[in-house]
């Protein structure tokens, strides 16, 4: 008996974006499924974060739709857009938290104001301190996000991504910037995130190592870190790589046929498994 | 031609929407009183000291200057009427609107662009708030509310420095000078004097909300946007004085 393939969570159909006359995303077309995560490479500048923001009805296309949980962007008004936006995190590039709000009111921020979360007041606070301490950063509610390092302002901004439980979480470039362990520190949250909420994942990164912690690693919440996929503990969520060069998606695939690619650009990307 | 008429007609269109968005967000909900307030004390507060002092010293030069001219005509006395006058109508108005531009417009664009280029107006949309509603409707309401009350006291001031020069300088009575004064106004002058800091308001916060939030190129970008609705925001007083001035001439009540 076939296997029931698993709902379209987002769906991009010829989508072309410019911006000032530039083309940004040059007809690209995919399909992501639920509980799939799907990691996209790209150089700066190839329109990765673009493609995440139009996943957000935030960039509209020129042309093409974009399909989110069945329902397309390009119809929506801005207000309607709101209660699709609630049903997707959102990593920012940079962290994007508010400067003039302390960490505890920024991870509230999308409990009070999404109007389709309707989270009751007395749960708030409860549910600010439970998606920090997820992002093991419990104790710093009273702090502004200036008072905060790289790594921990990253982290708060996760906490900010997942604390209403979306089911499909965007992460933009997650590990720039970053030292190396701090970086490891984060994509474990990623991972913990995706295996604990069963949640959609799409990372955009210029990292390879990451989309690769991505694909083969799990995250053992008895010992608190990540470690190989074992085949006795089940399969992993399936992992599609995407890359995109000069705002063209130039491939889409597993890992396998990512690293067996012969084209240039590719190769550049993705060294060697670890 | 077309294509340089294309990008400043693009901005004005632009303009009238983002403008006529923040006044419709006026009536719909969810209104920010907390950011309201936090504007209020920002721009209107705030800005208490510095349009004091320029109420004052303008104040004291308008009644420095007109004494000058009116001892040619041997009507020293009548000092309170022209300081009452040209502060009621022109200079307090103006002034004050100048001062708020250069302090407000500038300001709110600095932290609109910061916010652009740092991606939270982004994130704000992603999170469920319209970052009209919540940043520019805000910032219009307590700019209107306070740029009438700022012009007041600057003009109170500035009457207040004409009488301390006329006093002590000019040796006029002070129940002579605040006569004067107080005769020389009509309700025109007053009512051209509160319609003008009203439209001033619009222009200051709508002028740095809206090269805030168009900001782009990083943080040279945030210095380029906050110079630029500054010298905008001062050019558009003066324009938009001209046209309130010359409708209130025109209806001869001037």
């Amino acid at each position: 008996m076939p296997e029931t393939p698993a709902p379209s969570i987002l769906r991009f159909e010829n989508v072309t974006v410019s911006f000032d006359g530039e083309t940004v995303l040059n007809d690209v077309s995919f399909e992501a499924f639920e509980g799939e995560s799907r990691v996209i490479l790209g150089a700066a500048g190839s329109g990765k974060t673009v493609l995440l923001k139009a996943a957000l009805g935030l960039v509209r296309p020129d042309s093409g739709r974009v399909l989110a949980f069945g329902q397309d962007l390009g119809a929506m008004r801005e207000a309607q857009l709101f209660d699709i936006r609630s049903r997707i995190g959102m990593l920012f590039q940079e962290s994007a938290l508010f400067d003039s709000l302390n960490i505890e009111e920024n991870v509230a921020y999308p409990l009070i104001n999404q109007k389709s979360i309707r989270c009751p007041a007395n749960e708030v606070h409860a549910r600010v301190e439970e998606a920090l301490d997820f992002v093991e950063l419990g104790g710093t509610l009273e702090k502004f996000p200036s008072e905060l390092s790289g790594g921990m302002r990253r982290r708060a901004a996760i906490a900010r991504a997942v604390v209403t439980g979306p089911p499909l979480v965007l992460y933009d470039s997650p590990s720039a910037g970053l030292d190396p362990i701090t970086a490891h520190t984060i994509m474990a949250l990623l991972i913990k995130e995706r295996d604990m909420a069963q949640t959609t994942t799409m990372l955009v990164t210029h990292r390879y190592q990451d989309g690769n912690l991505m694909a083969n690693f799990r995250y053992n919440s008895k010992q608190g870190r990540l470690e190989p996929a074992r085949q006795q503990d089940g399969p992993l969520p399936r992992t599609t790589f995407m890359v995109l060069r000069e705002g063209r998606l130039i491939f889409e695939g597993d890992q396998d046929r990512l690293e067996s690619s012969a084209d240039d650009y590719i190769s550049k990307f993705c060294k060697r498994r670890e | 031609m077309l294509d340089l008429l294309k990008e400043p007609v693009l901005a004005v269109q632009e303009f009238v929407v983002l403008a006529g968005k923040a006044f419709r967000n006026i009536f719909r909900t969810p209104h920010y009183t907390d950011d309201i307030i936090l504007q209020m004390d920002t721009i209107g507060v705030g800005s208490l000291v510095v349009v004091v002092l320029v109420g004052l010293f303008s104040g004291i030069v308008m009644a420095l200057q007109m004494s000058r001219a009116l001892a040619q005509y041997g009507e020293v006395e009548k000092t309170g009427t022209l300081v009452a006058i040209t502060l009621a109508r022109e200079l307090g108005p103006v002034l004050t609107a100048i001062m708020m531009a250069g302090r407000n417009s500038s300001g709110i664009a600095s932290e609109l662009g910061s916010m652009k280029v740092t991606e939270q107006i982004d994130a704000m949309r992603a999170l469920g708030t319209d970052p009209i509603q919540k940043l520019v409707t805000p910032r219009l309401e307590a700019t209107c509310f306070m740029l009438p009350l700022l012009t007041v006291i600057a003009d109170f001031v500035g009457l207040f420095g004409g009488w301390v020069i006329s006093v002590v300088k000019l040796h006029i009575t002070s129940r002579l000078y605040w006569n004067s004064a107080w005769q020389a106004l009509e309700w025109n002058d007053v009512a051209q004097g509160l319609i003008k800091p009203l439209v001033f308001a619009v222009v200051v916060s709508l002028i740095g909300c809206f090269y805030g939030l168009r900001t782009t190129g990083g943080t040279q970008g945030v210095g380029r946007a906050t110079t630029q609705a500054m010298v905008a925001a001062t050019i558009m007083i003066f324009i938009t004085d001209v046209m309130i001035t010359e409708f209130f001439v025109s209806q001869g009540v001037s």
